[in-house]
């Protein structure tokens, strides 16, 4: 899908990237980095608006430098900032979208009817756009860069300014995308946790430079993490405790209890090998008669992948992504 | 594409819909050109509140009446008294409305590009497979053309209502072809002025006003200067002043080429050689605020 070789982008002041040379294949594929890593730069690049320093790319086996229109026909964009004009209805505004990417009247509004429907957008798609949610807005967003149904999406922090559940909605969409329209997707994050969850590949860059390539699997065998709180009771005054050494008894490997966490003392960070660790720590809790207050997996925030000290499992990613690199 | 297929049900049931899942596109992709068609005739619609909300309408529906109304009075009146002439010509009476015209320009050129600068909509255009010039191009032709049917209305009004009323044939075409060959000039210079301010002002209200001033205090300041001129006898003056505003501009070309009366203080109409830098400036204001346009947007990028 995506081929880069030793693509650098400098400005006067910044190397925005530095000899990126990187293979993206079909699926999903995560692109996390902090702000300012060259996320944005790249996409750009890939879109064939913004002219590389040096280095080739190609986007669908074709050449950013020669093919950027023949590239830009064949694959959507969702920026990260806001982009819908207020006056206008959901429907006319990416009618209008469908038509700039060159398809005809009568099929560029079945697409777009048929487009809104799938991103969850039903009778509010009449209503002008400047009183929809964040929610809906990302909707709309998401719309108008499938509507002309590309072969390969670049989605820019789809998840920005989304509450919980409007992440996970939007996460699970973005999964949507793939499994079920058949369209590869790039999504940039800087959250590695949830892209973890949502991508089959994830590529971390950093300062222009890439850090790691790998399939998630991987990602995700050495470094899911979970977070356990539990109750006390009066057989066990420290539940936490108590949790902690059933655990250990049964082999389960629990790093320091998340200090710097909030509620630092009462959580218990464990690694989890798989499903069978979470019904472990459900029967282990449930043995010992405390109550199990929360149960999730811990999302790591991209930074902590390269800041030090801030627990095992990070030294883990660190060593990860050393070797990835 | 038939997504929700409703079926014709037996009597009884109530249509059902089916959601037959994603299905792809492999219908034509007509590319750029027709892209910045399409965008021509989105933003000249828009241009008029066509395919906008009612209030959107308002002003340029008023404007557009308020062009028409007096070329309307004036051919009933020229039937009336049964006149050989229309009371005023084609080429004057753009001149007469600038402020009008100005007034839509003022208020349109923000909406046709301020919009999508606000808004951010810009890196949706370019991140498909329109390029920065066949924007700007679209935008510009949409504007003009806007204007074009603003001040040209008038004057079909006028060309058609001499017809009814039996005055020459050959004399009307000649003068209503040259009305309009001015109104075109005046469209594309307009337009061109009126889309580089509001390019560089995205804030509309921001837009609205500096065209506003452009246009209307420069024709303001002109005639001042020109009516300074005539009076302390320094007439040879009064048709380089009038270079500098686009109202007289027009002016000016028009009557040194299109038969037209010359409307500033004294009457002045510019010799053939001062109506050729006239010619010159207004192609060269045209040529460069699409130059100043392309810039901008080669700028703006994503």
């Amino acid at each position: 899908m995506i081929a880069t070789e030793s693509l650098s982008k400098r400005f006067p002041r910044v190397t925005a990237l530095d000899r990126l040379s990187v293979d993206i294949g079909p699926g999903v594929t995560g692109l996390v980095g902090a702000n300012g890593a060259g996320k944005s730069t790249l996409i750009k690049i890939l879109l064939g608006l913004s002219p590389a320093t040096e280095g080739s790319a190609r986007v669908l086996g074709l050449d950013i430098a020669t093919e950027g229109a023949a590239i830009r026909e064949r694959v959507g964009y969702m920026p990260e900032h806001d982009c819908l004009p207020p006056d206008v209805s959901a429907t006319e505004f990416v009618v209008h979208m469908a038509r700039m990417s060159g398809l005809p009247p009568t099929a560029a509004r079945e697409r777009t009817a048929d487009t809104l429907r799938h991103v969850g957008l039903y009778e509010e798609r009449y209503r002008p756009i400047g009183g929809y949610s964040t929610g809906m807005k990302q909707r709309v967003k998401l719309a108008q860069a499938l509507v002309h149904d590309p072969k390969l999406v670049f989605l820019d922090e789809p998840t920005n300014g989304l509450d919980p559940v409007g992440r996970d909605e939007m996460l699970g969409l973005i999964r949507r995308v793939h499994a079920d329209f058949g369209i590869s997707v790039l999504v940039t994050s800087h959250l590695l946790g949830e892209l973890e969850r949502t991508c089959d590949h994830v590529v971390v860059i950093d300062g222009g430079k890439l850090l790691r390539s790998s399939s998630t699997t991987d990602f995700t065998q050495t470094t899911t993490t979970l977070a356990i709180e539990v109750t006390d009771s009066d057989t066990h005054p420290d539940g936490t405790r108590a949790v902690r050494e059933a655990l250990l008894g049964r082999g389960v490997e629990i790093h320091h209890e998340g200090a710097g966490l909030p509620g630092a003392g009462h959580i218990l960070l464990l690694t989890a090998a798989g499903e069978q660790t979470y019904d472990l720590v459900r029967d282990v809790v449930a043995d010992l008669g405390l109550g199990l207050v929360r149960m999730e997996q811990r999302r790591h925030h991209i930074s902590e992948v390269f800041t030090n000290g801030t627990g095992d499992s990070d030294e883990q990613r660190k060593e990860a992504v050393g070797h990835g690199g | 594409m038939a997504v929700e297929q409703p079926l014709t049900s037996p009597p009884g049931e109530t249509t059902r819909i089916h959601d037959i899942g994603y299905r792809g596109y492999d219908g034509p992709r007509l590319g750029r050109a027709y892209a910045r068609r399409s965008l021509y005739s989105q933003s000249l619609r828009g241009a008029y509140g066509l395919g906008r909300s009612v209030k959107s309408k308002a002003l340029p529906m008023l404007l557009f009446a308020v062009m028409c109304v007096p070329a309307a009075i004036m051919v009933a009146v020229a039937v009336a008294t049964k006149a050989h002439e229309l009371p005023v010509a084609y080429t004057r009476y753009a001149i007469m409305l600038q402020a009008v015209i100005s007034l839509y320009v003022a208020s349109q050129a923000p909406q046709a590009v301020s919009r999508d600068l606000r808004f951010k909509t810009v890196p949706l255009y370019f991140s498909r497979p329109i390029e920065t010039a066949d924007y700007v191009r679209a935008k510009f032709a949409a504007l003009a053309s806007a204007i074009f049917i603003l001040t040209a209305a008038p004057l079909l009004v006028m060309y058609v209502g001499a017809l009814l009323s039996k005055l020459g044939f050959a004399h009307q075409t000649k003068e209503f072809a040259e009305g309009l060959v001015s109104v075109a000039l005046l469209s594309l210079l307009f337009a061109g002025i009126g889309l580089v301010i509001a390019a560089v002002t995205p804030r509309r209200g921001f837009g609205i006003a500096a065209v506003i001033a452009v246009l209307v205090i420069t024709y303001g300041a002109v005639s001042t200067l020109q009516a300074i001129a005539e009076v302390q006898g320094h007439s040879g003056a009064i048709p380089w002043i009038g270079l500098f505003s686009p109202v007289t501009l027009i002016d000016g070309v028009q009557s040194a080429f299109l038969g037209a009366t010359a409307r500033n203080p004294g009457g002045v109409a510019p010799s053939t050689a001062e109506g050729i830098v006239y010619v010159l400036v207004t192609l060269a204001l045209i040529a460069g605020s699409y130059g100043l346009l392309l810039r901008r947007y080669k700028k703006v990028g994503l």
